[in-house]
């Protein structure tokens, strides 16, 4: 059995019931984990509250953190506040500058572009090249094609039909997610996976794009924030006071 | 001709007829992949329960991806909010409701 991965939620965090509501849908639509967009000042409580609600419908919350900086400055001192705090880092590029910066980051997780602006998607040759030397990932929101009609889709699709082929060209993971902000914009796994043939990723990538992709991610960050971790290839894997046996 | 049948769920607020959703369907092919790719889908209404919302659907075996992508893009009908979700696919009507059932129980 597939496990699928919707790693962007953006629901009002103040609103409980509405948290629930889509993760609830989440659940019986499928997904076995969620990640949901939290803002920088989130307490500790309030995660522990989401935490409480995904259990109760057996969905594991994964938690993340949009950024939308402006400058790369902004970029790099929001890594190095966050960083440790989320599980997912996602960086929306508005400007070239830090979609390059975002790319050769290698705490940045998932890299996402601006939909109604085709000249501000900087995902071309040379940032493909910087994404998959730092193990990052290009995120697709699929609530964009459920908005946009007419020549704005046709553009998006254009566009999107570009990046996929670049990713698949230097071999950048493709992670695609909802965006949803409301019950009625979450669709099931396999409903993405046929919007994602539009354009032009073959199914069994798009499946994976909702899968694989997304828990690797999860896992590899879970690792290196788990109390263990040293440095990448180096765990501790025991107390030094147990090893001497005091 | 091989065929498949698609189980759907209708989630909209106000009771909604079985002219209304077929219309919302058929819109969205036609913007998707034009009156050609229309032509291909070869669509049925099975039947449709407003009630429960639930609805089956007949179309080629080819277009399976198509009408899923296109039933994914309806967010909206008469103005209301709607998310229509396949539940199942199956290859002929009796697999289907005996699948469906299995399901509900």
């Amino acid at each position: 059995m597939i496990k699928f991965v919707d790693l962007h939620l953006c629901p009002s965090i103040n609103s409980l019931s509405q948290v629930e509501k889509m993760v609830k849908q989440c659940s019986d639509l499928g997904y076995w984990s969620v990640g949901i967009s939290l803002p920088l000042n989130i307490k500790l409580e309030k995660i522990c509250q989401l935490k409480t609600i995904c259990e109760n419908f057996r969905v594991d919350l994964v938690t993340r953190i949009d950024f939308v900086p402006k400058t790369t400055t902004e970029l790099l001192r929001n890594l190095r506040r966050f960083r440790r705090k989320f599980e997912i880092i996602s960086v929306r590029c508005n400007s070239k500058s830090v979609a390059r910066q975002a790319a050769k980051d290698r705490r940045v997780d998932l890299l996402a572009f601006s939909t109604g602006f085709p000249h501000k998607r900087f995902f071309d040759n040379a940032e493909a090249e910087l994404v998959s030397k730092a193990e990052s990932a290009l995120e697709i929101d699929m609530v964009s094609l459920l908005f946009l009609s007419g020549f704005p889709r046709m553009r998006f699709l254009s566009s999107l039909r570009k990046e996929v082929a670049i990713a698949e060209k230097f071999k950048v993971p493709v992670v695609i997610s909802s965006g949803a902000t409301d019950v009625s914009l979450l669709r099931g796994p396999y409903d993405y996976a046929a919007l994602a043939m539009l354009f032009d990723l073959p199914m069994s990538l798009a499946l994976r794009g909702l899968s694989e992709n997304s828990l690797s991610i999860v896992e590899r960050n879970r690792k290196k924030l788990s109390s263990g971790y040293v440095a990448p290839g180096l765990f501790v894997v025991r107390d030094v006071k147990r090893c001497l046996g005091v | 001709m091989r065929r498949r049948y698609l189980a759907l769920k209708v989630e909209i607020e106000e009771p909604l007829s079985e002219r209304a959703l077929i219309l919302a369907i058929w819109n969205s092919i036609l913007q998707l992949f034009g009156e050609h790719g229309a032509s291909q889908t070869n669509l049925y209404l099975v039947e449709f329960n407003p009630e429960d919302g639930y609805a089956i659907l007949r179309c080629s075996h080819k277009a399976v991806d198509m009408v899923r992508a296109a039933i994914a893009t309806i967010v909206k009908i008469n103005e209301k909010s709607v998310a229509i979700h396949v539940v199942r696919v199956s290859g002929t009507l009796k697999s289907l409701r005996k699948k469906l059932v299995e399901e509900s129980r």
